[in-house]
């Protein structure tokens, strides 16, 4: 076996072979050791470790291709959210200052998450070449046509976005549970997106109000106009969301809807009962100063979505070229 | 609810159980908890006879959840005789934090119904002297406190955690501690949601996504860590020690 020969076909296919090796080099370390000695039949397991290397980085090849998939559908939609968010930033002039910064912030956390998942995914990421802007169609097919013209439709595919990415990873979670790293990571993306949504909420109650900046916090919400005025939390099904009812699959229910206790399903994010406990009349809820009601019993407690009905509700958001590069995971 | 013992120790029972707690002093009512047969006590720790510990894998990440949303609890029921919350607050603030107490409690109640009676910790009694709950900053910033340990705390020990069902049920939790906790920081410093504090900042080398330094990850905290930081809110005879939960 011609190590050196293998090495020059592989460049005639991808002419960055040799920066790849080279940029991990500390690959050799590995091998270092085995000198002079490392005979003939060792040669392809030296080789393959090279290439998991200089292509996989950290050991991707070992994932299971369940967890490959969810990685993959969160990747796709950190990308969803990363265009959105440089997209007004870049191309528009829609913003306010404060509104801005926090878009900013945003979306770099998305692009911090997209740089995590990537390295998780190596050679298994899809697409394996970043997406560009024109994969997605903010205007879900014609749905938000003012989506980068208006700041409230902005705001509200935003909330959008950040809801159910928060549903989609917490769907996802109890699917890592055999790699503890990948399941902390995860949980550590979504909890933040958890605060993304907070924020978007926060806003467009202060836009509802005709304010921004650190006075849209003071921004009462409305539970009898939860569209436009939402808690900074969900709130039964948040009246079907900021654009019913388009966006109420987004608080509705995913598949399966119903199970016995001890199984996972996924109810609509107005679900009060958890575990086969009704959190609004369990018996040590108080009764006196701090009435429970159904409205605190599902906000206490957000819902997860499957993969299927994550992947069915982002479709809405890709475009033919993002159908065309390969972003499967949508279909 | 007589069979609520049975919902999280299902899948979990492929795992070696080992059984590091038992009652001590049930005559006496104290409710005390001490170790038995644990052979990592950490060094250094107090007597044993005065810590309550949470035990280990899904009921021990449960009962850590308990207790924090025990202080969580607390600490809005408290901060509702405070002058802040009495006299200072504003109406939106005000429905913020009765919301804020909502939700503990309901979590609080939930964890209480769902958690093993042979494994739960006893109802602790907490230690807020060393908040002021008169002035808007004080309370607010104690608010953030507890709401962001309480999201590190969850992802930092859901690797303990042996059932899918758990890590669901805990998830459903930690993503509303995440939305309070935004919401406090915003009312505090308007777009400090994602501090540097708690989310590790990424910082963009070029404008291709995935291009820069960090990672826009949340910084979870262990059980040991988190533990360290919420005993002093805790009396004597209610701190917390989670040996397994490491």
């Amino acid at each position: 076996m011609d190590f050196i020969k293998i090495i020059t076909e592989i460049e005639k296919i991808d002419p960055e072979i040799y920066e790849r090796l080279d940029t991990r080099r500390r690959v050799f370390q590995h091998v270092s050791g085995l000198g002079k000695k490392l005979s003939a039949a060792a040669l392809p397991g030296l080789v393959s470790m090279l290439f998991n290397k200089a292509y996989g980085q950290s050991g991707n090849t070992s994932l299971p291709q369940g967890i490959v998939d969810i990685l993959n559908l969160a990747l796709q939609l950190e990308y969803l959210e990363y265009y959105f968010y440089d997209k007004v930033l870049t191309t528009t002039s829609l913003l306010n200052t404060a509104d801005a910064a926090a878009v900013t912030a945003i979306r770099n956390d998305e692009s911090g998450h997209i740089k995590v998942l990537r390295e998780a995914l190596g050679t298994r990421a899809k697409p394996q070449s970043a997406p560009t802007a024109d994969a997605f169609d903010y205007t879900a097919g014609g749905r938000f046509p003012n989506v980068f013209t208006s700041a409230a439709v902005f705001f509200t595919v935003a909330q959008c976005f950040e809801d159910l990415g928060v549903r989609a990873y917490k769907g996802a979670a109890p699917k890592l549970l055999s790699n503890k790293t990948l399941l902390e990571t995860a949980l550590n993306i979504h909890s933040v997106e958890a605060r993304h949504a907070s924020h978007i909420r926060t806003l467009r109650r202060g836009l509802s109000a005709g304010v921004s900046g650190p006075d849209a916090a003071q921004a009462l919400p409305s539970l009898t106009s939860l569209a436009t005025k939402p808690k900074s939390w969900i709130s039964g099904t948040d009246a079907d969301g900021p654009s019913a009812p388009f966006t109420a699959a987004i608080y509705g229910a995913g598949s399966p809807a119903v199970g016995v206790a001890a199984q996972l399903f996924y109810p609509a994010e107005s679900n009060v009962t958890q575990v086969g406990i009704n959190v609004q009349t369990t018996p040590m809820a108080p009764t006196n100063e701090l009435p429970l009601n159904a409205a605190s019993a599902s906000e206490a407690f957000d819902e997860a979505l499957n993969d299927g009905v994550v992947k069915d509700i982002a479709l809405n958001f890709r475009s033919a070229l993002g159908a065309s590069i390969g972003l499967e995971l949508f279909q | 609810m007589s069979d609520k013992s049975s919902f999280f120790a299902q899948s979990s029972s492929f795992i070696q159980r080992r059984s590091f707690l038992k009652y001590a002093g049930a005559t006496a009512g104290t409710a005390a908890l001490v170790l038995a047969g644990c052979k990592d006590d950490a060094p250094g720790v107090e007597p044993a006879n005065t810590m309550v510990e949470v035990g280990s894998a899904d009921n021990g990440v449960l009962n850590y959840a308990y207790a924090l949303e025990q202080l969580e609890a607390a600490f809005y029921l408290r901060l509702r005789t405070g002058l802040y919350y009495t006299t200072i607050a504003t109406a939106a603030e005000k429905q913020i934090l009765d919301d804020l107490a909502k939700h503990e409690k309901t979590h609080v109640d939930f964890l209480k119904s769902v958690i093993p009676s042979g494994s739960i910790i006893k109802t602790l009694e907490v230690d807020f002297s060393s908040i002021n709950f008169d002035t808007r900053q004080t309370v607010l910033m104690a608010a953030m406190t507890f709401e962001d340990l309480g999201v590190a705390a969850y992802n930092g020990a859901a690797r303990y955690l042996t059932n899918p069902l758990t890590v669901l049920t805990l998830g459903k939790i930690v993503s509303v501690e995440a939305r309070h906790a935004a919401l406090i920081r915003d009312l505090l410093t308007y777009n400090s949601f994602t501090g540097s504090d708690v989310v590790t900042q990424f910082v963009p080398a070029s404008g291709l996504p995935g291009d820069g330094t960090g990672t826009g990850l949340e910084i979870s905290k262990t059980p040991a860590r988190v533990i360290e930081l919420v005993n002093p809110f805790l009396k004597d005879g209610s701190k917390l020690v989670a040996a397994s939960l490491a």
